[in-house]
């Protein structure tokens, strides 16, 4: 088990540096002098020009990276000009907020969608299924920013239940933390939930069929203790392997769900940067999501791997 | 000649394992429309594209003209079947038009991504080795960036415009077309008519185009299909955050965001223009559940 978190750690590590080398060469596709976009047409040459040293765009190209990866690597993202403030601090500012929305839209996704596949899959091809298969199918198809400002639309503006903006501090006591959370974390949720619901679903159909399971019944054990002991357990697997993805869909998502409800995470500073044209802090932001996601993906090989020990990974690779 | 023939139809026989569900369902099309599901998906997916094309004479209006003594009308005002926006433009004719922009982006950026991936898929399944690795390597970095995200960044640097979205969708989607293809290649290289047929002295160029592609067309159909719904996704959320295509271009996504912010006084301008998002990419994703059990229940897809 220790070689193989080794060795999977070490392969990560390629993996992060092509990450840095995509970022890298995606912001230098920026048209014309970076420097000056940045500041906007009212800069003078020579407030761009001092620009220009300071981010080192003078220099050659593969200086230019070494220099960039050199200091990732000391944890320096550099300094936000619109901020004025050392990009880490602003991320390490923001970063719990996203962890606490998307957390709780995580647990809102596993509560409801997992459930509901287990009944989904229990009682087969009843009305119950085909509901819970009609209402994930319209879940994966969802725009999520549509359903966010629809949220908004009826349970803030039209009945006034939630605030439609913005996170309640823990100050103020838990009722209006809560409800500043709800809404953004529905939104966020929808498709994981509706992805969870459904391939429980599948999975449990699978498992279900097997003879094991037959001989469970068999035995006089309760359907119950069948389905969620036996049956359940595994079909643990399949969702694992979606929950990779699927924590990487809500980073993305967090980015259109953070900018409806101005909730102040990673998503809704990529999205200010952009308005400010300060592209080292969307460089740095997107960069920082991205190592989130590897290591995050590293994290579920680890449970995969503990769940279910006899997966090969030398093979992996494949669809 | 004749030795070509034979591993041809051995390839062939490869392709048509199912031969039970072959006589049941004389063709992919018929199989297709007999699951209910599959049918309604392709019905909405029909519609979309007549709306695209016949836009000029669905709508009612010019999508761009203004009347600023008619703004923000209510659905079924007179003249306004689903009333008007902020700039009194009509939003039953700006949402016909805006189908033109959701199909052209999420078919060309497929197609741009799928062609890139598949060649990538190609090579590094048929390839193998150090070529591989690189490749994937790169894939895996790819698939660092929540899909949004990536297209996000490169919209930032490209700017906004209609090529540019196909171009950030297009590219984004590039690594999972090249995992997909890649997986399919592995699975088929062992088969033994490839192996016959390398042994017969084929070029590497013929098995992999005649042999091996062939072969991983099925995945590629249920792929692309599911890709085009998430393309459609990714404009309307880009054009949402003011990422996307230029205004005044009616884009289902633009006007979910000019809607969202006259919410209060107007809210059925992000409803209806929400609504076709979902509807759209409701009956392609069906459409495209449908193809995959059409194609090959099995499908890990």
């Amino acid at each position: 088990m220790g070689k193989f978190i080794l060795s999977r750690f070490l392969n990560m590590i390629p993996t992060l540096l092509i990450v840095a080398v995509i970022v890298f060469l995606i912001t230098r596709m920026i048209p014309g002098d970076p420097a000056a976009v940045m500041l906007g047409p009212q800069a003078s040459v020579d407030d761009v020009e001092a620009l220009t040293e300071q981010l080192g765009l003078n220099e050659p190209l593969v200086k230019q990276f070494t220099t960039y990866v050199g200091d990732i690597l000391k944890g320096d993202f550099g300094t936000s000009i619109t901020y004025n403030r050392p990009i880490v601090d602003i991320i390490m500012d923001r970063f719990p907020n996203t962890v606490i929305l998307a957390a709780s839209a995580l647990l809102i996704a596993f509560l409801v969608g997992v459930p509901a596949g287990i009944i989904s899959a229990s009682r087969h091809n009843s009305l119950i299924d085909y509901f819970v298969m009609l209402v994930s199918l319209v879940g994966v198809s969802m725009p999520v920013f549509w359903l966010g400002v629809m949220l908004v639309l009826y349970f803030s503006v039209n009945l006034g239940w939630f605030p439609a903006t913005g996170m309640g501090s823990m100050n103020d006591g838990i009722v209006p933390f809560l409800k500043h959370l709800i809404l953004p974390s529905i939104t966020l949720a929808t498709i994981p939930m509706a992805e969870f619901a459904r391939i429980t679903r599948s999975s449990m159909l699978e498992v279900v069929s097997q003879d094991y399971i037959k001989s469970a019944r068999a035995k006089g054990l309760s359907e119950w203790i069948v389905i969620v002991k036996h049956a359940f357990k595994n079909a643990l697997t399949p969702l694992l392997t979606v929950l990779g993805l699927q924590v990487s869909m809500m980073l993305g998502g967090a980015v259109l769900t953070e900018t409806i409800f101005s909730w102040p995470g990673m998503g809704l500073l990529i999205i200010d940067a952009i308005e400010k044209r300060d592209f080292i802090v969307v460089q740095s932001t997107v960069l920082f999501i991205a190592f989130i996601f590897v290591v995050v993906n590293l994290i579920v090989d680890i449970l995969y791997k503990i769940v279910n020990p006899r997966v090969d990974y030398s093979s992996k690779g494949g669809s | 000649m004749t030795t070509m023939d034979t591993t041809e139809s051995m390839n062939n026989k490869n392709n048509n394992n199912n031969e039970d569900d072959m006589e049941k369902a004389p063709n992919l099309f018929m199989r297709l429309l007999r699951n209910r599901l599959a049918a309604i998906g392709l019905f909405v997916v029909a519609l979309m594209v007549i709306t695209a094309i016949f836009a000029p004479w669905i709508a009612t209006h010019p999508p761009y003209e203004m009347d600023v003594t008619k703004t923000l009308l209510g659905i079924g005002s007179e003249g306004h079947l689903l009333g008007t926006d902020n700039y009194g433009r009509d939003i039953y004719s700006r949402l016909i038009y805006g189908s033109r922009v959701s199909l052209i982006v999420g078919v060309s950026a497929v197609l741009f991504g799928a062609i890139i991936g598949t060649i990538l898929g190609l090579v590094s399944g048929y390839f193998g080795g150090t070529l591989d690795s690189v490749i994937m390597r790169f894939m895996d970095g790819l698939f660092a960036f929540p899909f949004i995200l990536l297209a996000i960044t490169l919209m930032t640097v490209l700017g906004q415009g209609l090529f540019n979205v196909i171009l950030a969708v297009g590219i984004a989607n590039i690594p999972g077309f090249a995992r997909v293809i890649r997986g399919q290649v592995l699975s088929v290289k062992e088969e033994e008519f490839i192996e016959v047929t390398r042994s017969l002295g084929a070029r590497h160029g013929r098995i992999i185009f005649q042999h091996i592609l062939p072969n991983s067309i099925a995945p590629l159909i249920v792929y692309g299909t599911m890709s085009v719904a998430g393309a459609i996704i990714s404009e309307a959320a880009l054009s949402f955050l003011g990422l996307g295509v230029q205004p005044p271009t009616a884009s289902w996504g633009s006007m979910l965001k000019e809607g969202k912010d006259f919410l209060v006084l107007n809210p059925h301008v992000a409803t209806v223009s929400g609504l076709a998002i979902l509807i759209s990419v409701l009956g392609i994703n069906l459409l495209g559940d449908g193809l995959r059990d059409a194609l090959d229940p099995k499908m890990k897809l």
